[in-house]
């Protein structure tokens, strides 16, 4: 069935076809329409899930982790502030091994009080030990939340999508709502072999000595090294049910391109339309969209940046005294290469100003006109 | 008091071993938590109304019962003191631990 449905309705409609049994959230501008759309379904019955309404974003995610203990499969959705009060349950759910599925919507983290699109509520949960899918369309929303199930499930990590405000939140698009029969036989109920219940009693999460805590560890961040290609495993078998797939990065005309963007969410779509205006110009640029920030996908980045002559690293964010986040991450995927294309790290559209097609062509201008940055941060937009 | 049968401290030896969350893995038979506690409840017996508040407000199930009469497991008593603060008739004093 195609429907037009704003993004965060399609945040709704994945946790219903994934049929989410326990969802735990509080409502935060600009996420509201995604728990709003699923207590409408959880009351009139088309999604038989308890519907649990808490006082705080720290309770919703706790909710959660005691729902996905006991065995139920949970969703929640939440936004900056909301994000960042669950900090601290974060690690809970990755150290916890809690597959929790969460959706974020982008929103820049006040004061100045926002409620506009920036990343870096959820680049601040970078070390949380959640996977990060970051979107640029509803229909990918809805196909990684059904994904994202199967992947959390299998390695025991939970998953975050990540939406800009509004540009992604609020817009309405055209979007393929699958079957509910054929989401079942992609995605089989949550079994995990270990729960809490009564037959068998457990304490979970308790005091763990040196003796054991470092393994616990390293048993997540081996796990987390298994899942960039049960990704790619993944969606091509929702490809072959579906007919869409969704891996790691998106590349658009990379193949032979001299300068590459390195973009994620909706960026990566207006930076298509700047590709293509620049290539009627003659400029042979491309765009890689990174859709998977955690786990990172280095091998992947590398050869498809490697081919390039010059790579513009396009942020909406900062790690304030570094650069902006992805910039740091790409630049690290090339430590101790033989050679690497220049890499330029650009920072722009912090706080929701717009990120235009003409945002993009200073950029591959600047990139071009220069054989490296001459600052350590390229600020585009910004009244200096 | 019931026996309580010796265990032995659980350390695995490789992450193979290890259960994929976080959880208890060895046993309280062996974590005696007593050794925690700076303060002792001692009971008076004599002035004890057999009222059971005391077992009832242990935070850690560290008082029972014996022939109607509260018995602390002093292996389980961290030394809150929440026993002798509750206790009506005040026959619970908490005394300094010999270090």
């Amino acid at each position: 069935m195609r429907k037009v449905i704003m993004g965060n309705h399609a945040l709704s409609y994945g946790a219903m076809l994934g049929r989410a049994q326990v969802i735990a959230a509080y409502p935060i501008t600009p996420q509201t329409q995604v728990v709003e759309l699923l207590s409408e379904m959880c009351a009139n019955g088309t999604l038989k899930a308890k519907f649990i309404k808490v006082e705080s974003e720290h309770s919703a995610m706790a909710a959660c982790l005691g729902a996905s203990l006991a065995g139920a499969r949970t969703f929640t959705a939440t936004s900056a502030q909301g994000l960042t009060l669950m900090h601290e349950l974060l690690h809970w759910a990755s150290g916890g091994r809690l597959p929790v599925v969460m959706g974020n919507i982008n929103r820049a983290m006040a004061p100045g009080w926002s409620i506009w699109s920036d990343q870096n509520d959820s680049l601040s949960q970078r070390d949380t030990g959640w996977i990060q899918f970051y979107c640029s369309s509803n229909q990918e929303v809805l196909d990684t939340v059904i994904q994202a199930f199967r992947v959390s499930e299998k390695f025991h990590i939970p998953s975050m999508i990540i939406l800009d405000a509004f540009t992604l939140s609020h817009t309405y698009e055209v979007v393929d709502i699958p079957d509910q029969a054929k989401v079942d036989e992609f995605l089989p109920p949550y079994k995990p072999q270990i729960r809490l219940t009564p037959e068998e009693p457990r304490a979970f999460g308790g005091l763990t000595s040196p003796d054991h805590y470092f393994e616990l560890r390293y048993k997540l961040q081996k796990d987390m090294e298994k899942v960039p290609p049960l990704i790619e495993t993944t969606g091509k078998e929702y490809q072959n049910l579906f007919g869409r797939y969704l891996g790691l990065v998106e590349e658009y005309y990379c193949q032979d391109a001299d300068l590459i963007f390195v973009t994620s969410g909706t960026t990566g779509s207006t930076t298509k339309v700047a590709v293509d205006h620049l290539r009627q110009q003659g400029i042979k640029a491309g765009n890689l969209r990174i859709r998977v920030f955690r786990p990172f996908p280095f091998a992947t980045i590398r050869s498809i940046l490697s081919r390039a002559k010059k790579v513009a690293v396009v942020d909406r964010n900062i790690s304030y005294g570094h650069h902006g986040i992805f910039y740091q991450e790409v630049k690290s995927a090339f430590y101790g290469q033989n050679s690497h294309p220049p890499i330029f790290g650009f920072i722009t559209g912090l706080g929701g100003r717009d990120i235009t097609p003409s945002s993009l062509q200073e950029i591959a201008y600047y990139a071009l006109k220069n054989d490296k940055p001459q600052e350590e941060i390229t600020w585009i937009g910004v009244r200096k | 008091m019931k026996d309580k049968k010796s265990a032995k401290k659980i350390v695995l030896k490789s992450a193979k071993e290890f259960p994929l969350m976080p959880m208890s893995v060895g046993s309280m038979l062996f974590n005696k938590t007593g050794a925690w506690r700076n303060i002792r409840p001692v009971i008076d017996l004599s002035q004890c109304i057999q009222c059971g508040i005391c077992w009832k407000f242990c935070p850690d199930v560290a008082i029972f019962i014996d022939k109607e009469f509260p018995v602390v497991n002093y292996d389980y008593c961290k030394g809150c003191g929440i026993c002798a603060e509750e206790c009506p008739v005040k026959c619970i004093i908490m005394v300094e631990e010999e270090k």
